[in-house]
């Protein structure tokens, strides 16, 4: 990375706001908030009530607090559960009806919607606040019976899909903040990947948050049918607001027999100012089922934004031989803190598992690594193979690593491996000798340190994760 | 090219260096020879630039005040120094470490930066005259090289960037005699009469090789005894005893 680049991106350059007239629901989590979501969104009667029986449910649900990032409570009633640009009321139908202002957001992140200027041939889905701008590449996929829409769409368009698969992986009544997405998510990615079809370019989805005051609640769906492959990338980012906003998604993947699901997130959410104002919240449920025998899904993340990342990508291993990876990094600078990491549970026979997972920290950052391991009775001749790596830059910041390993089958094998480093003075003694500054020398260790996890992004996505992984760092070290 | 006037270094209140002096004109191959703990890797490291020492007195690089510059600009400037102990650093490959130092000096210097062709040509070119197997320089930087692997990636490095002083720093220590034959050659082809090499080590071995304009003996942080290429064989035979 240049000097002038370092010194021009000092700041999150993602943290402007976008002056487009909204539709809001009133504010408040209640019926009549569920019903507005619904509403608007013209659904089928059996979705409201899927919504309304998850609201019961949260009623009864407490918020979990056994994390170790710590927050403020959230007034769940003072919080605008909708916000759709009002161009967007109803889903433009090609680019040419989206508000300009939309498009121009979109651009500034890099992210062009304009199916001509073919952004390396990558398919997106574009989710402005609570609602799908735009979806490229439709036809194209189209043509190879790949539905990538948008859910709202797909719960009209294909409801057998979505009722046999909407939440079989995170059920309703899972957990606090899951069961809050089921009653009120409002946008998110629909994917379907016919039998035997490997999907032909990068799926992905591109969150911004802008409106404020506003939670985004957004859910994917993925499946993967038997035999099939895909591969999908996440982006997220947000303006820069002193008022901490909370971002709960839920995504959940089903891979049939022989399919393969290969899921990355970059994810560059507002983190807060220097002295820790502001941010996001980013309490995010993601888990996949390998149902079938010999499927398989790998996580990848690239975790530098958010006030705070709460999230646990999981793979739930019921095929015989299906295989679950995950590979992170988490990087927290400043007031930012992490508790984030995997479970793997084995449920098949001969399934096999992967973990690797890096953490680093700054200024006076906390990043933790949890994760869980668990070998079901029936799980024979199960592995695991488990790689946690922290590294600590300067005094004032914290790393943890809390494994958290169950083997109930004498056949199978967990291993686990951690480390915690400090950034050595040396090596940028060594660097600074061969005429590095200490931004070059520092992005160059910390690249190397992560490099098992980021050459798994696809290639298109590396650089940026790389360039990010520097710019997150800034000022860190010196 | 280099003055060194007086110079005097503390670590941890502790002197070092009391009262260096050296001058290294373009063209001349300087040896410092001198028993354990005479101060020779701190001057090394004084040089380049390293933290956590305490100096005075003067240090001139062609008639610029050394002490004024980071590690890095001395470094840009045409300072380098090959490390006693190469430093690991995983995930890096000794190319990508390579090219991404080659280009921040050739920035530094108002240059173009090398596109990757044009860089693999060079280290190809490199690596060959130094009997370097091109493979070695995908591996990740210093990770599990031998002690001989390493100082050739050193010798490799300085070949690549093209310094105007290169210091050595006990190179040829826990070298095997084929090691320090490769090395020997690397700095005689690229020595010429525009560049200069200070050699930091405790054998004649070396010298054998690189035959060296001056042999400076230092004891206690200074330099007691300045000879020719005699002088080495001189030490070899009696010791350090009568010099110190």
């Amino acid at each position: 990375m240049k000097t002038e680049d370092l010194k021009n991106s000092q700041e999150y350059k993602y943290g402007f706001t976008t002056d487009v007239e909204n539709i809001r629901a009133p504010k408040g989590l209640n019926e009549e908030t569920i019903k507005f979501i619904s509403n608007i969104k013209k659904e089928p009667k059996w979705m409201l009530e899927w919504r309304l029986k998850a609201f019961e449910r949260l009623k009864v649900l407490k918020e979990p607090n056994w994390q170790k990032p710590k927050y403020p409570k959230i007034n769940y009633q003072d919080l605008y559960y909708y916000s759709a640009p009002k161009s967007a009321s109803e889903k433009p139908k090609s680019l040419d009806e989206i508000d300009p202002k939309i498009l121009e957001t979109y651009k500034k992140l890099g992210i062009p919607l304009d199916e001509q200027k073919r952004l390396n041939g990558i398919a997106v889905d574009a989710v402005f606040d609570s609602v799908s701008v735009a979806t490229t590449f439709k036809d194209e996929l189209t043509k190879k019976g790949i539905i990538f829409c948008s859910i709202s769409e797909a719960i009209k368009k294909h409801p057998d899909l979505v009722k046999k698969y909407l939440g079989s992986v995170i059920p309703l009544s899972d957990h606090y903040f899951a069961t809050l997405n089921s009653a009120v998510f409002t946008d998110g990615s629909f994917v379907y990947i016919p039998p035997n079809t490997r999907c032909p370019m990068e799926l992905s989805t591109y969150f911004r948050i802008n409106a404020s005051e506003t939670g985004q609640f957004e859910r994917t769906l993925i499946i993967a049918d038997k035999g099939s492959y895909v591969s999908y990338l996440e982006g997220c980012t947000a303006p820069m607001r002193d008022e901490n906003q909370l971002h709960a998604a839920n995504v959940e993947l089903v891979a049939l027999d022989d399919a393969e699901i290969k899921y990355s997130t970059v994810q560059n959410w507002y983190p807060g100012d220097e002295n820790g104002v502001g941010g996001i919240y980013n309490f995010v449920t993601k888990r996949g089922a390998c149902r079938g025998k010999n499927s398989k899904i790998s996580w990848t993340q690239v975790e530098t934004g958010s006030a705070i990342t709460w999230k646990y990508p999981s793979c739930i291993l019921q095929g015989d031989n299906s295989v679950g990876e995950f590979y992170s990094i988490a990087i927290t600078n400043n007031h930012q803190k992490a508790d984030t990491g995997t479970k793997m549970i084995h449920l098949g026979k001969n399934t096999k598992s992967k973990i690797i997972s890096k953490g680093i920290s700054a200024g006076k950052a906390d990043n933790m690594y949890r994760g869980l391991v668990e070998i079901k009775n029936k799980a024979s001749n199960s592995r695991n193979y488990t790689q946690c790596d922290s590294l600590l830059m300067g005094n004032k910041c914290g790393a943890h690593t809390i494994p958290y390993i169950k083997n109930n089958n004498s056949t199978s094998t967990i291993e686990h491996e951690a480390t915690t480093t400090k950034i050595n003075e040396e090596q940028l003694y060594y660097c600074n000798q061969r005429g590095l500054d200490q931004e070059e020398a520092v992005s160059l260790i910390v690249n190397g340190f992560c490099k098992e996890v980021l050459q798994q992004l696809p290639m298109e996505f590396a650089v940026e994760a790389q360039k990010l992984v520097a710019i997150s760092l800034e000022g860190s070290v010196g | 090219m280099l003055n060194i006037e007086n110079l005097e270094a503390k670590v941890d209140n502790k002197n070092i260096l009391n009262g260096l002096n050296l001058n290294i004109k373009p063209g001349e191959v300087h040896a410092i020879m001198g028993p354990n703990g005479s101060g020779k890797s701190t001057l090394a490291n004084v040089l380049s630039g390293k933290n956590g020492y305490e100096t005075r007195g003067d240090i001139k690089f062609n008639d610029e005040n050394l002490s004024e510059l980071s590690t890095e600009e001395r470094a840009q400037k045409g300072i380098f120094l090959a490390f006693q102990y190469p430093l690991e650093i995983p995930g890096v490959n000794t190319n990508v470490f390579l090219r991404t130092s080659l280009n921040s000096i050739r920035k530094a210097k108002g240059e173009k930066e090398l596109d990757t062709l044009s860089f693999l040509k060079l280290v190809k070119e490199k690596s060959s005259e130094l009997g370097i197997d091109e493979r070695f320089l995908s591996r990740q930087l210093n990770v599990g090289f031998s002690g001989g692997e390493k100082k050739k990636n050193e010798i490799l490095q300085m070949k690549i960037l093209q310094p105007k002083l290169a210091i050595l720093d006990e190179t040829d220590s826990g070298l095997d005699i084929d090691a320090l034959r490769i090395v020997a050659d690397g700095v005689n082809s690229y020595k010429n009469k525009d560049n200069a090499f200070l050699i930091i080590t405790h054998y004649q071995r070396l010298l054998d090789y690189i035959k060296p304009d001056f042999i400076h003996v230092l004891s206690k942080g200074k330099i007691v005894k300045t000879g020719n290429a005699e002088l080495g064989v001189e030490l070899e035979k009696t010791g350090y005893a009568n010099f110190i």
